[in-house]
């Protein structure tokens, strides 16, 4: 049986905080650029999950419409990355972060 | 019951984050995120955020996640990655700056978490009117030139995908249903660059 104690918002932070750095070491150890993607998705969640936590914690609107910003960044930012993924995929035929080390196409 | 599913939801959160991360097929890493999304989205649920959990499981685990499924299955696979880092110092580095920064997050800030007033822009349900109410009288007189601002940003992101997208396809027609699954992806439109890197 669980100890359940009452679940506090130091919970969500510190769970928020795992993720943000779950998302920050898979940005640095990974090499492809797709999984790169998607460890900054990870670490726009845990920003996400800590508005969230926050403005339940201070009964405030604001922490969720924060969150409704962060969302559009989020698809946009996904909507012009991989238009850049693949951009890249036609020129070099693999899209491996190594080999992208010269500014020209 | 709010702590069990809590428990419940943070350990499917931590394990489609490892997931992600060390998953070696990008595919079963787009599965692992969308695990950490949908429990993500629960525990907004659980903190009385409705419409953000709602737009979490909409936009995040149906569009995005579809898009990076989509582009992976237009590049196919990635089989170029290695796992065997060229620099020795570059993984045990990045673990170790991981830890620092979790340390120095949970340690450091840990004991000073919520301070601030409450109900700045509002609470976050009226008792007459539910949280979406709420959210959207906030966002539409508060925060209405972000959300402006927020349309244009998108535009932008649009057009610029498809610019990007396009930009080297000057080939008008290019050969219908050329694409066969399984295949490599036909590069129509790559053109020969002498001496690329280095």
């Amino acid at each position: 049986m669980i100890a359940v104690a009452s679940v506090t918002p130091t919970y969500y932070l510190t769970l928020a905080a795992a993720l943000f750095t779950i998302g920050a070491v898979g940005l640095l150890v990974r090499r492809n650029t797709l999984v790169m993607f998607m460890c900054i998705e990870l670490m726009l969640n845990a920003a996400n999950l800590t508005f969230v936590s926050y403005s339940h914690a201070l009964n405030d609107i604001g922490g969720q419409v924060i969150v409704f910003f962060t969302l559009v960044v989020a698809a946009a930012e996904v909507a012009v990355g991989l238009a850049i993924i693949v951009a890249i995929f036609r020129r070099r035929h693999h899209v491996t972060a190594d080999d992208l080390n010269a500014l020209e196409g | 019951m709010t702590a069990v599913i809590f428990y419940i939801c943070a350990v499917a959160v931590i394990t489609g984050a490892l997931g992600v991360v060390l998953a070696h097929n990008p595919v079963h890493s787009a599965l692992f995120l969308l695990v950490t999304l949908v429990s993500v989205a629960i525990l907004f649920l659980q903190q009385d955020a409705a419409l953000v959990a709602i737009i979490q499981i909409v936009v995040y685990a149906s569009a995005i996640v579809v898009l990076f499924v989509f582009v992976i299955a237009l590049l196919g696979v990635d089989q170029h990655e290695t796992f065997d880092e060229p620099s020795l110092i570059q993984r045990p580095a990045a673990i170790a700056l991981g830890a620092l920064l979790l340390i120095q997050i949970v340690v450091l800030a840990g004991r000073h978490w919520a301070t601030g007033e409450h109900s700045v822009r509002g609470p976050l349900s009226a008792p007459r009117s539910g949280n979406v109410h709420q959210l959207a009288v906030s966002l539409f007189t508060d925060y209405v030139w972000a959300f402006e601002i927020t349309a244009v940003l998108l535009v932008i992101a649009v057009v610029g995908g498809v610019a990007l997208a396009r930009r080297s396809g000057q080939r008008p027609s290019r050969p219908s249903g050329a694409s066969t699954p399984g295949a490599a992806p036909e590069p129509a439109d790559a053109r020969p660059r002498s001496g690329g890197a280095s």
